[in-house]
Formats: structure tokens, sequence, C-alpha cells
């Protein structure tokens, strides 16, 4: 721990000493370096080696040194937060930060040559934070509050700005203020653009503290929407301003509310536009999958910068792109690429948001700004926070006479809490025509102090506020089969009972919309393939199979080997001592797979496996080699899987800005998933098998499947051996193994589960218990290994073991 | 209001009904008690389904519903309507059985010896299995569970994959081991669900 004390202060020192000077002198330096680089080219008596061309690199250089700075600042506020204590959000940290930078640079330059610019801020730090926002918005939640959410949105975003402005002007004609140039329409310019809660600050805050769901995305899904007001009431009263107090008549204003309608609606449908030809080109991007995910930000960006240009909501318009495309993009993309995605958007945005607060920070140390009424700026702090409260009671109060779930007390205070302003704020009073509102100092200083108010100190008191009123904390939900089985049947029921009254409720338009979007727009934005594994229960249950997995083979590598699945009771033993009860039941079983695996079988208990193991029961030679060649995959297996990690159920919790742990494991799982079926693909090389067994399978395919079920009666998982699942097998003319075809080369083209056809010719162990086909793993869902992977190893592993195994094809397989 | 009262004067047992499923009479301040509108409702309902005007219903009635049949459970939960043995469903049953989804009553006073309410949380989770429990055997069986599984995913789910899904469902709950689930398990594993919100009919109030 103090070692990274020691690193945070030496980071600090870093940033004094050597950045900021530079940054200072480098800028001051600029105009003596232009000159004797034209009085160098004028007198040039020998060839320079070395010339400093600052002048040159001015610009991206010294936008890096301040992302390098950021990144810095953000890596120390952290550790703060880890090591010293965490008390502070770490956005309030940032700020902090900011003031200090900011105190440095201006006390170097005496000016503030760094200041967060609107054009650099709505431009290029916001877009990202939005979009990551929208893209990892849980849709379902979202629009089933919909309703709600516009009702904040829009009547809380007017009453505040109403409100705000008024009363500050009330106040103002009262005299409390003192002497101000500033007129009723000025206030409610004001007043419209404090009014708003911003998202960047929301995230920032409520990320640290897990409220419940419902909680978190209405206060979250109103500060995106309330966007689309903020601009028209913006607009409107700067033009109001513009055009003096006399112009205004009834047109004009009725023009602003129509504007509203424009501005906010045609914003959301540019959103969706973008959004659909985003999911057209995911779904044709099938051999560019290296640059696919870049599509994601780049179309985004244009939705942003389009309804921008088009003086529409910009943030509505990203907003919605991102809700309206991750569900097609996820689906069409490779899996490789959502990923990519996925990072690169936490990336982005957790950058912006870093660069945000300190730049708040940094803008605030400039002695230009500051215009400093007592009045003026200590009203507006208590009207915000007084008409905050009152307007979420309010409109709580009457959203709850038609909500099914009515909205607590405790959430509306915690909501009323949570109405922070942020940059977004400061950005449009930062826009401000000083020509036209002479006070723009002033109101840019009240806007400042704003932020810092909320952000900071409410930021602060967030957590133990919402620990001492008992909030409901967000659900720690394990992604239990049962319960999403038993959600699933609940939609059902209540669709039938909605049948039988015979009334329209809000179930029938989830499932009217449900059903259109199945057939239709699913059909136009998804790829085919990715629209057939859309089976919703089963890709749960596949995912909880793959996670058993992962706990089963780090598992394995805790123990140093996978030795245990030679032995037998021993390893049980072992599992049962650490993991408890919980893991015991599933992990024998999955032991037993993941070995057994290799030998193509799936259902068996624990004795099976020394059956299997011991060459003496029923496969004689074969078992002995097989054995051999385990040790050999096993091996191989350890050393390639001691990169993994083990994982844990991590909850979902999906607002974090810098976790997003519900498949972080998704890369691996698919590999260790790559690698297993790689070792059956192996073991099933290792028999020679032709045209002949399909008949065999078939006869003992149906006697054993009358079997299987009596057989294991304490097979109670389907863990892994479930994914592996054994065949209806259409008996055809034969099952071709294209690994004895006399065209080798199919196998490292594409690997046989990868095939349509039914390629893979069982072992003979799986004559008597059928394996999985490879094919039927198209069924679960979101796996898909990529046809064009370049493994190195499945190619190195396929030659091998070809090579081993010849000797062997001429060996007889007994049928069991 | 006058035609309301005699309208309801039309439905036998009007008070008991009402007694016993909640659903009042006279709207209170409390705007969470409903109005009487929705009996009157239910029962012009009733008589819709009901086409040959006998005053009762039967599964061929409910099997007119057009949208009902598409629901994959759909015939489980008509069968939740008729009691084993009956042929028939008369209005107060119906009404009864509709009753299970009525939004949870919050400023319900809890009397000790009063009955619980038909729209309690443990009626919403009997009900629902019920649904599961054909057998009425009070446990849900592997052999239910897969029925209801077969009902409800895809018909590209193989026999062997369902299988392995109802055992893990099953082993998921199944807290005494016996293979089956009873409704002490069936309402544990559901605990973190809201059942309020999820088998509520927001018109039923």
């Amino acid at each position: 721990m103090a070692s990274s004390v020691y690193l945070c202060l030496l980071r600090a020192v870093f940033l004094v000493c050597f950045v900021n000077p530079l940054i200072q002198g480098l800028s001051e330096d600029e105009s003596v370096f232009q000159n004797p680089h034209h009085q160098q080219e004028e007198n040039l008596t020998g060839l320079p080696i070395v010339t400093f061309k600052w002048h040159h690199v001015e610009t991206p250089y010294l936008v890096i040194i301040w992302v390098f700075v950021a990144g810095l600042a953000k890596l120390s506020v952290v550790e703060l937060n880890h090591h010293v204590i965490s008390v502070v959000p770490e956005s309030g940290l940032l700020i902090i930060l900011g003031f200090i930078l900011g105190g440095i640079v201006w006390g170097a330059d005496r000016a503030q040559t760094f200041k967060l610019l609107p054009p650099t801020f709505f431009y290029y730090l916001l877009p990202q934070i939005i979009l990551d926002a929208s893209y990892f918005m849980p849709n379902k939640l979202f629009f089933s509050n919909l309703g709600a959410i516009l009702i904040y949105a829009i009547f809380g975003t007017c009453w505040n700005a109403a409100t705000v402005g008024l009363s500050l002007w009330g106040c103002y004609e009262a005299g409390v203020m003192g002497n101000l140039d500033i007129g009723l329409l000025q206030f409610l310019l004001f007043g419209s653009l404090i009014a708003a809660v911003d998202p960047v600050a929301v995230i920032a805050v409520f990320e640290e503290v897990h409220v419940n769901e419902v909680l978190f995305i209405l206060v979250f899904g109103e500060s995106l929407l309330n966007d689309g007001v903020t601009v028209v009431l913006y607009n409107v009263f700067d033009a109001f301003v513009a055009l003096g107090g006399p112009r205004i008549d009834a047109a004009e204003i009725f023009k602003g509310i129509f504007s509203f309608v424009v501005v906010a609606f045609g914003g959301s449908f540019l959103g969706i536009g973008f959004a659909i030809l985003l999911s057209l080109l995911t779904r044709c991007t099938k051999h560019i999958q290296i640059i696919e995910a870049g599509f994601v930000f780049v179309v985004g960006y244009l939705a942003y910068l389009t309804a921008e240009m088009l003086s529409l909501s910009a943030i509505l318009s990203i907003t919605f792109c991102g809700i309206c495309c991750q569900k097609y993009v996820n689906a069409n993309m490779d899996e490789k690429s959502v990923t990519t995605v996925r990072h690169a958007m936490k990336l982005l945005a957790n950058g912006s948001e870093t660069m945000i607060f300190l730049f708040l920070g940094v803008t605030a140390i400039d002695t230009e700004i500051w215009v400093w009424n007592t009045g003026f700026i200590l009203l507006t702090l208590l009207f915000v926070f007084i008409y905050r409260i009152i307007g979420t009671f309010l409109f709580t109060w009457m959203l709850n006479k038609f909500r099914l779930v009515p909205i607590e007390v405790i959430d509306q205070v915690v909501m009323s809490y949570g109405g922070l302003r942020g940059a977004v704020a400061y950005g449009l009073a930062a826009l401000l025509d000083e020509d036209k509102i002479p006070e723009k100092n002033l109101m840019i200083s009240t806007t400042l102090i704003v932020v810092y108010f909320t952000v900071i100190l409410q930021g602060i008191t967030m957590k133990p506020l919402v620990q001492w009123l008992k909030v409901k904390r967000a659900a720690h939900s394990d992604l239990k089969l049962i319960e999403k089985l038993n959600n699933r049947a609940f939609d059902h029921i209540l669709a039938a009972v909605e049948d039988i009254c015979g009334r329209i409720g809000d179930n029938w338009w989830t499932r009217g919309w449900n059903r259109f979007e199945e057939n239709y727009i699913s059909w136009l934005l998804m790829k085919p393939k990715a629209r057939k594994n859309r089976d919703y229960l089963f890709s749960i249950f596949h995912k909880l199979n793959l996670e058993d997995a992962i706990n089963y083979v780090s598992e394995g590598e805790r123990q140093g080997s996978l030795a245990f699945s030679r032995s037998d009771e021993a390893a049980n033993v072992d599992f049962k001592k650490q993991f408890g009860s919980e893991f015991a039941d599933v992990m024998p079983n999955i032991m037993v797979d993941m070995s057994n695996y290799e030998l193509g079988i799936e259902h068996f208990s624990v004795t099976s496996i020394v059956k299997d193991t011991i060459p003496s029961v029923s496969l004689d030679i074969h078992g002995q080699d097989r054995k051999n060649a385990m040790d050999d995959i096993n091996a191989h297996h350890l050393l390639q899987q001691h990169l993994y990690r083990s994982r844990k159920h991590q909850h979902r919790h999906k607002y974090s800005r810098s976790h997003f742990s519900i498949n972080q494991n998704e890369d691996e799982v698919q590999e260790i998933f790559q690698r297993t079926m790689r070792s059956r693909l192996e073991s099933f090389k290792s028999t020679k098998m032709g045209v002949n067994p399909a008949k065999k399978i078939t006869k003992h395919h149906k006697k054993e499947l009358t079997h299987k079920v009596v057989d294991l009666p304490f097979d109670k998982t389907g863990a892994i051996n479930s994914t592996f699942m054994r065949d209806t097998y259409t008996v055809g003319a034969g099952i071709e193994n294209p690994v004895f075809l006399p065209d080798m080369d199919s196998p490292t083209h594409s690997p046989p589960w990868l095939m349509e056809t039914e390629a893979v010719a069982p072992s003979q162990r799986a004559q008597r218990r059928l394996p999985w086909t490879p094919n039927r793993l198209r069924r679960l869902a979101p796996m898909r290994i990529s046809t064009c992977s370049t493994d190195s190893f499945l190619m190195a592993d396929v030659s091998l073991t070809l090579e081993e195994h010849e000797e062997h094809s001429q060996t007889d397989h007994v049928e069991m | 209001m006058g035609s309301t009262n005699s309208t309801l004067l039309k439905i036998p047992n009007v008070e008991v009904l009402m007694q016993e499923t909640g659903l009042k009479l006279v709207a209170e301040e409390n705007c969470l008690n409903v109005s009487p509108a929705h009996i009157i409702r239910l029962h012009d309902r009733f008589k819709a389904l009901d086409k040959e005007g006998r005053g009762h219903l039967c599964p061929h009635d409910f099997g007119a519903i057009k949208e009902l049949a598409m629901n994959p459970i759909g015939d489980r939960i008509i069968g939740a309507f008729f009691s084993p043995g009956k042929e028939t469903v008369d209005f107060h049953t119906f009404v009864k059985i509709l009753a299970h989804f009525r939004p949870v009553d919050k400023d319900r006073p809890k009397e000790p010896n009063s009955p619980e309410p038909i729209n309690s949380r443990s009626n919403k989770l009997k009900f629902a299995f019920q649904l599961y429990d054909q057998d009425k055997d009070g446990k849900i069986s592997r052999d239910e569970l897969l029925q209801v599984l077969r009902a409800m995913l895809g018909m590209q789910v193989t026999d062997e994959q369902l299988e392995s899904i109802a055992d893990r469902t099953i082993q998921e709950a199944d807290l005494d081991r016996d293979d089956t689930i009873s409704f002490e398990e069936f309402r544990k594993s559901l605990e973190k669900i809201n059942i309020d919100h999820k088998m509520s009919i927001r018109f039923l109030r």
C-alpha cells in the first residue's frame, strides 16, 4: 500500500515538475521559435543535424499531453481511492486535481491557456460518453419505465427551468442581488441551462452507489432524455433574448413549443435511422470482421454530428442510435468484434469522463471569468436544490396513480438528491453570447459553483445517504435457470390472462411489439444465422454451462493439473472441501464430464471414469493408448490453460463505467471451449471410422437411448455434458469423416464441427453412447467460433495427432 | 351509479364475490381501491365468452380465444379455471381466478383472523405452482417440468438438451434432494423475483 502511495506522489511530482512547465515553456516559446527557424533558413551555414520543430507538432502534442495527463490523473485518483479513503467520488477528486493543475498552469502563464472550450466538449468529449451509456442501456427496463422517464425529462426539466428562472427574477426584482444588467428573459435562459440533469455526472456518482435498477434507470433515463428539452429551451430563450422582449408574441411562443416537438422527435428518429443503417451494415460485414467494430463508433458519431448540424437534439440522436442498434449489432457481429466494441467504448467513455472532470477543475482557475455575486449564486443553489425536490415529488405523486409498482418515497428522495448538474450546463453557459448577455461571466461562475456543489458535495454524501435511508440496492441476481424459466412462464401467464379478460394491458403492447419485431425487424436487420440462435432460455442454459466449464478448468489448475481426472474419489472430496455443498454437486459431475469429454462421452458418474481409464474393462489396448494420449493432451491443456484465471459468478451490474463484468470471460470461455472441442476432434481421429459404423450407430443409438435414462439415476446435472449433446442421427447413407477422406486438407480449412454436414464420425466409445455432433453447436446461442481463425494450435495438433494415431487406425474396435 | 347498481344486482351473490376477491363496491378516497366497473366489465366479458348463454363456460369457450391458442401454456391456464372434476366455470369462479392477478394491496390492514386475500404473493405463487403441477400432488416432478419446458422452448431444442435443462433446473431449486420441487422450494427459488409486478394486471385493481 505504501508503494502505491509513493507511486501517486511520484506521479504528482512528475506532473508538477515536468509536464506542465514543459507545456508552459513550449507554448510560451512558440513565438520565439518561429523566428529562429526563419533566421536559420536564411543563415543556413551548415547542415542542421537536429532541429526543434515545436510548431509543427504543437496542436497534436498538446492534445496528447493533456490526454496523458488526464490518464495519469485518473490513475492517481483511483489509487488514492483504493488505498486511502474512498469518500469522495472519483469525479470529485478529478475536479480537485484539476484545480491543482489549473493552478500550476495559471501560475506559469498568468492566464488560463487550457480551458474547456464548448466545441471541444460538445464534439469530442461528450458523444462517446452518451454512446457508451446508450449502447449498454438495459433496454427492457428503459422502455418499461419510459413513461415515467419522459414525464420527468420533459415536464420536470421545464418545471425546473421555469421555477428557477422566475424565482431568481423575482429575487432580482426584490433587489436582493444588487445591480445587474439582466432581464426576465435572461433569467429564464439561465434557468433553462442550469435545469438539466447531467448524464455524465449521474453516471459518475451513481456508478459507485449501487441503487436498485428502477431508481437508477429513472434518474439516468431522465438525464439522457432531457437534452431534448434543454436544447429547445436554450435555443428558444436565446433567440428570444436576441429578439428582445417586445417582439415576443403568441406566434413566437407557439413556434417555440412546436420546435420542441421537431427537435426532440427529429433527433430521436434521426438516431433510429442511423441505428438501422448500422444494423444493416453489420449484417454485411462478414468478411471484414477486423474493422466492423469501427462502424459502431463512426456511425454513432455521424448520428450525433448530423443531428447537431440540423440543429436537432444531438444527444437524443446518439442515444436512440445506441439503444436501437445494440441488439442487432451484437447479434450480427463476430464475437471478437463485440468484445472490441465493448472494451473500446468503455475506454473512450472513461477517458472522456476523466478529461471532462479534469478540465472542469482546470477551467475554474481563471481570474477572468469569476464574478461573485453572493445573492445570485446562493439563491441559485438554493432554488436548484429546492425545486428539484418539489418537482420530483410532484411528478412522482402524479405518476404513482398510473404505475403498477409505485415509486417509493425513499426512492424519490434519492431521485431528487441525484439531480446533478455537470459539464453540459457549463458548456451551454460558455456558449452564451457576451454581447447579448452581459452577465455571461456571472452565469458561468454560478454554473461552475453549482456543478462543483452537486458533483463534489452531493457526490460525497450520496453513498452515506443511500445507506442511511436503506434504499433498495441493486439485486445481485445470479443467472439462475429456474428464475429465468419462471420469468418467461409468468410472461406467458400474464399474456393468457389478459387475453381471457379481453383487455389490452401493457403486456399486449409488449407482446405485439415483440412479435412485430421478431418477424419483420429482425428479418431485416439481423443476419439469418444470428436469428436462428435466439432461443432465450437455451442461451441462458448455455451460458451457465460455460461458466461451469470455466470454474471447472480453473479448479483443475489450482489443483495443479488435471490429474484429478485420472483419480477418482479423492478429487471429489477436495472439491467438496473447497467449495462447500454449492459446488460439490455440480463439480464432480463436471469433472467427470471434462475428462471423459476427450473420450467422447457425456453421461456418466464418477465411477465410469475409473472404468474408462483403467484399461481393463472395455477398451483394452485402445484404452491404454487413449490414456497415453490423454496424458499428452492433459499436459498440452495444462500449459495452454495456464493462462486462465478463475472466475466466479459476477453479478450483473450493468451500469458501471469501469466494469462490465457479466461476460468478461466470454473470450476465454470461447477459447476453452475451442480447446476442449479440439481435443474431442483429436479423439475422434484416433479411431478409424468409415462408412460402416453408421449402421451400428443407429442401432445402438436407439438401444442406448432407452437405457440412458435408467442407467444413471444420479446424473443430475446438465453442466458441460449437455453442450455436447447426443445427436439424433438422421440415418443417412453414412457418416463421412473428412479426416479419413482422401483429401485430407479439409480439417485445415475448417474444423469439422463447423461444417454443415454430419462430418464427425463417433469414436468407438461414442458408438455406445453418442456424443454431440459439432454441427448441433449451431443451436447454441451466442457461441460463435470463427471460421477464419488461424489457430496454429489447431493445425499443429491436427497434424500431430494424425501422425500419432496412424498406426492405431488398424485396431479393431469392439462394440460395447 | 344507478345503472351500475342495477347491473350489479343481476350478478348473483355479488357481495360475497366482492368480499372474497377484494374488488370493492364503493370507490373510496384511497386511489388504490377500485370502482365496481371492473366486476361489470368482467361480467360483460364472461357473457361475451359464453356464446351459448348458458351462464357458465366450458373449455372450448376458452379455446375460441385465438391468442390463447398461440400461448405455449395456454391450455394449462385454461385448465386452471376448472376445478378438478368440474367441466364448467361459473362467473364466481371466473372472477375468483382472475382476482389472483390483482396488484397487491399494500395498505391492507393486517387482520390476523381474516383469510389471506386471493391476490397475496403467496396465493399468486400457488397459482403459478399449480400450472406446473398438473397432477396436483404438491410437487413438480421432473416429467412435469419437462412438459412445461417442452412447451416453452423452441422446437430446435432436442430432447436430451431439454432433459439437461430440466435436470439443472431441478438441481438449482431442489433443496431436499428428492428430485422434485415442492411448493416451498418453488417459493424460495423465486424470492428475488418481484411477483407482485410479474403477476399483476393493472386494470384489475
